[in-house]
């Protein structure tokens, strides 16, 4: 089974890394659970998720689960349980950009299948890879909700719509190019949640 | 061109923000209700409206609200539903970006009629960028006096805050949205009890998609009675059907409900029509989990009357010759389109999105995927077909929730009108997807 | 409340779900149950074997309920008429849900320590075919170790969530749960933690299959070659009533003790399930009941019918009488 987890049970624990938001960012966590009544905390994960996966490398490590069950007043049992069920949480490490292809009927209909092929020959790796340089990672997703401008990508918070060849030559060439994006954050949570 | 009440002022410059939005009559239904109305009055509109849920149930929203239980000193929900996920369906994204400030009156005048001090917009976490468009909208709103404190002057005081759901199309089922809410993986509950009595927290909550809320605004401002004068029988008002597939004008349009459905396909004012001159195949009418319907039953039911987009035509005939207006995310599909390919994107995504909860819907839809497969990989066999049949009755309505039955309605519908299709791949042993060179071209230019 | 199920009126009250009414009424009635643990809060709901069909919701409306429902989460209403082993289709659609707990688990019974005594086993044999129509390879995980005493069978979970409900309302710590979603569901403890504290072993006595097992006890005996005899010792912890299982004189095996619907009566401490394995720990009470058709009781007992006798009274004792018994 390719997407089994427990894989991660041989985490190595001297290796663990110290973890903690700072100071602004812990504001945000605190206004976020503040919307919440008392006691119902937990209700926060979601959000602070996001938020943790963003501040710490783009992926939720196990040092990171901790650290948001530590915060919210829970087991990291629940943090665990609730990261792998969401598909918007990585359990392990990814590419910079991570091109989210939709799949789905619609874009299915409008050549979805043929975007997928072009970028995984552009970027010389499969679906479900990562570049060397630690760039781009390719994923195939479900619907995204942009069946009326398919075929789609998502990247970070960006949609990338009405794709074709040549658009998908430009959006990657930026990427490449634009040195202020520096990871996963440029979905910007900072200023949303 | 039919009446338009949510969407006719999208093409206005900078009507996602509050100045635009209030000087094109923006938050009145929250001054009138607000200043002239009780909250039972309110609600007594919305009744009279005839408003059904525009999720996909379609069940009216009126009667939906009379059903939150009141207790003394426990505080009462409204929780938007926005984690629009049913392939197809896109209508909800676009009225929360261009005009965010719809959403946020519907929730502050709903929440006025149910007593909610205070209100959540569930978003799906994708939507990341329409969740920054709504925040910075609820900030313009609370600066101005809308939400907060006494609003208008009176004792009606209101919070509305948003949150991201994190990519689970399961969350869109009411009560697994709340327990995703409350931090929770999104797996629903066992009803009853049903959230107006038990619902997020256990407190009595109301769950109304962004189009029904979106709805109330012009309900309040026109009166329930001019309201239910719209549409058609008991499909009253206005719908945001999210066009997509093989059309020349794919997007959002809002109709009058009973519109001809061939107008709506055909009309330059809507699709405008099969994409390159080819012909109409199928149509998939309300989002991926209602039934297909082949050309001539989409444009003329059974009987052979015109079918039109309201719930009680497009679900004429039953499922043996009708289909469902649902979420209104109609996929259009021309004559080259593989139904069994395009049933397998259907199969692989439910697959995906099962909770995995209840046992018929966590095995079932997989094994339907895995079947499907084998169509595309030529290696099925004609009894695969029957399998096929018998695996989607099986979980149909044996499951705890809805997406039981649409994960298994597709299947039973793509089968029961375009089995020869299945037969063929089958019998030939191989599967051409003869539509590909057409997308291509599309992509290439 | 009066129901009928099966044709049989039997009077509850209120509060009382489809299931246990069923059971209050006797084994023949009784619906199937792999996830629905009576003294599990917010058990049940998820296997979908206990499914039955309300033909008439209740006296005051009565209108039949269009799907089957889960019996074991529906409270009865007054009047209220259902159909399990009568109704053709109901049987069906339950084969149904055998089927699918059944295509994703591995066919291994021949070496796995809970033939036997496994319940998806029994419901096979009972409501399955013989046959399968899954052609494709089955999900499969390594079996792991979630305690120094506890192996878990990946492969053979059905996602019961006893397990989980047990971590949750019997112990003190929860550090196991499902994690994934859909069909990569899966039972996992957090990242490399264990199960450990005083009452874990319970999770083993609730699981209905082989997938968590005690591994103590893994492949020393096949459980019909051992004889269940319950047995009770002083005990801080717990009740100290447990069930010994005994090969000649040999203790191999300590569990709660289970009711006739196999559900554990009292929950016990790991100490008495792992720490006295000597007959001279225990005070045996006499032969455990086990139900005349399992392997288990083959050439132990002869007087099953009278244990029998002796439940149905305790049960009538309790005020359970079934009103009106039709055949």
């Amino acid at each position: 089974m390719s997407n089994q987890i427990h894989g991660a049970q041989h985490f190595d624990k001297s290796k663990r890394l110290e973890i903690k938001f700072s100071e602004d960012v812990m504001q945000i966590a605190q206004s976020i659970i503040s919307r919440y009544p008392q006691g119902k905390q937990k209700s926060a994960l979601l959000p602070i998720l996001h938020l943790a996966q963003a501040e710490f490398g783009g992926w939720l490590s196990p040092e990171t689960m901790d650290y948001v069950a530590s915060i919210l007043k829970i087991k990291s049992i629940e943090v665990f349980e609730v990261a792998s069920f969401y598909s918007m949480f990585n359990l392990k490490p990814m590419g910079k950009c991570i091109l989210e292809i939709c799949q789905t009927s619609s874009c299915w209909l409008n050549g979805a299948e043929d975007i997928v092929k072009y970028i995984e020959k552009k970027l010389n790796i499969k679906v479900g890879e990562t570049t060397e340089d630690g760039m781009f990672s390719i994923k195939v997703v479900e619907c995204l909700g942009s069946c009326g401008t398919s075929p789609m990508l998502q990247c970070g918070a960006s949609y990338h719509e009405n794709l074709t060849f040549a658009k998908v030559d430009t959006l990657i060439e930026n990427y490449k190019s634009e040195s202020k994006r520096k990871s996963y954050t440029d979905l910007d949570y900072k200023n949303t949640l | 061109m039919g009446k338009k009440l949510l969407i006719h002022n999208d093409k206005v410059p900078g009507i996602n923000t509050l100045e635009v939005y209030r000087i094109h009559g923006g938050y009145s239904s929250v001054e009138k209700a607000l200043k002239t109305m009780t909250p039972d009055q309110v609600t007594d509109e919305v009744k009279k409206s005839g408003l059904r849920g525009r999720g996909g149930a379609g069940f009216p929203t009126g009667l939906k609200w009379s059903f939150l239980a009141k207790p003394e000193g426990v505080e009462r929900y409204l929780v938007c539903n926005a984690d629009e996920s049913e392939p197809g369906t896109f209508k909800d994204r676009y009225l929360m970006e261009k005009i965010p400030h719809a959403l946020i009156e519907g929730m502050i005048t709903s929440s006025f009629a149910l007593g909610a001090k205070t209100s959540y917009i569930y978003i799906r976490g994708e939507y990341f960028y329409v969740a920054r468009i709504l925040e910075i909208a609820l900030a313009e709103a609370y600066a101005a006096g809308w939400l907060g404190k006494n609003i208008l002057g009176t004792n009606f005081s209101h919070d509305c805050f948003i949150q991201v759901g994190a990519g689970a199309y399961i969350c869109g089922e009411e009560t697994a949205l709340l327990e995703s809410l409350e931090g929770k993986r999104g797996n629903p509950r066992i009803k009853p009890p049903f959230p107006a009595v038990a619902g997020l927290w256990g407190c009595p909550t109301v769950v109304n998609n962004v189009e029904t809320i979106a709805a109330v605004c012009p309900i309040i401002n026109m009166g329930g009675e001019e309201y239910a004068k719209i549409g058609i029988g008991k499909s009253t008002g206005t719908k945001l059907i999210s066009a997509s597939g093989h059309i020349n004008k794919p997007g959002v349009y809002e109709i009058e409900l009973g519109l001809p459905v061939e107008e709506f396909i055909y009309s330059e004012h809507y699709c405008s029509g099969i994409r390159n001159g080819k012909k109409l195949k199928a149509v998939v009418a309300g989002g991926s989990s209602v039934p297909i319907l082949p050309t001539e039953l989409i444009l003329k039911t059974a009987k052979g009357e015109p079918r039109l987009m309201s719930y009680e035509s497009l679900s004429d005939g039953g499922f043996q010759t009708g289909t469902m207006l649902g979420s209104g995310g109609f996929i259009v599909m021309d004559e080259d389109t593989s139904i069994v390919k395009n049933l397998f994107t259907f199969t692989r995504f439910y697959h995906h999105e099962s909770c995995g909860q209840c046992s018929p819907c966590r095995e079932g839809t997989g094994w339907m995927e895995k079947i499907l497969q084998k169509f595309l990989n030529g290696t099925a066999i004609e009894s695969d077909v029957e399998l096929l049949w018998d695996i989607q009755s099986k979980i149909e309505g044996k499951t705890i929730c809805p997406l039981g039955e649409a994960a298994a309605w597709p299947v039973a519908a793509a089968i029961r009108h375009f089995k020869q299709e299945f037969l063929d791949i089958a019998k030939n042993k191989k599967f051409i997807d003869i539509s590909h060179y057409n997308r291509l071209n599309k992509i290439v230019a | 409340m009066k129901v009928t199920i099966d044709g049989i009126q039997i009077e509850v009250p209120k509060g009382t779900t489809i299931l246990q009414a069923a059971r209050m009424i006797g084994p023949e009635v009784a619906p199937p149950a792999m996830c629905y643990y009576s003294s599990l809060k917010t058990s049940g709901g998820y296997c979908r074997t206990c499914i039955v069909k309300v033909t008439q919701g209740s006296s005051a409306n009565p209108s039949p309920i269009p799907k089957p429902v889960a019996s074991c989460r529906t409270e009865v209403m007054d009047g209220m008429v259902v159909e399990n082993n009568i109704n053709a289709e109901l049987l069906e659609a339950r084969k149904g849900v055998v089927e699918f707990l059944l295509i994703n688990h591995p066919l291994d019974c021949p070496v796995c320590d809970q033939a036997g005594e496994c319940k998806l086993q029994d419901l096979g044999y009972g409501h399955g075919s013989a046959a399968t129509r899954f052609e494709f390879k089955r999900r499969e995980y390594e079996a792991i170790d979630i305690g120094d005493k506890i192996k878990l069978h990946m492969n053979r979970c059905i996602l019961c969530y006893r397990c989980v409900k047990v971590a949750e309302q019997i112990t003190d710590n929860r550090v196991h749960g499902v994690i994934s979603r859909g069909d990569s569901s899966e039972i996992s403890t957090y990242i490399e933690n264990i199960i450990d504290n005083d009452f874990s072993g319970n999770v083993i006595d609730v699981c209905p299959v082989g997938a968590l097992t005690d591994k103590t006890f893994r492949f020393k005996q096949r459980v019909w070659f051992t004889k269940p005899v319950d047995a009770h010792r002083n005990c801080d912890k717990c009740s100290g009533k447990t069930r010994v299982w005994l090969k000649g004189e040999e203790v191999v095996r300590v569990t709660a003790r289970k009711d006739q619907w196999d559900e554990v009566e009292e929950f016990i401490c790991n100490s008495c399930r792992y720490d006295y394995k000597k007959t001279s720990d225990w005070v045996i009470e006499g032969p455990s009941p086990i139900h005349r058709n399992s392997v288990i009781s083959q050439n132990h007992y002869q007087h099953l019918n009278e244990l029998k006798l002796q439940a149905l009274k305790q049960q009538n004792a309790l005020g359970f009488m079934p009103l009106d018994k039709k055949p």
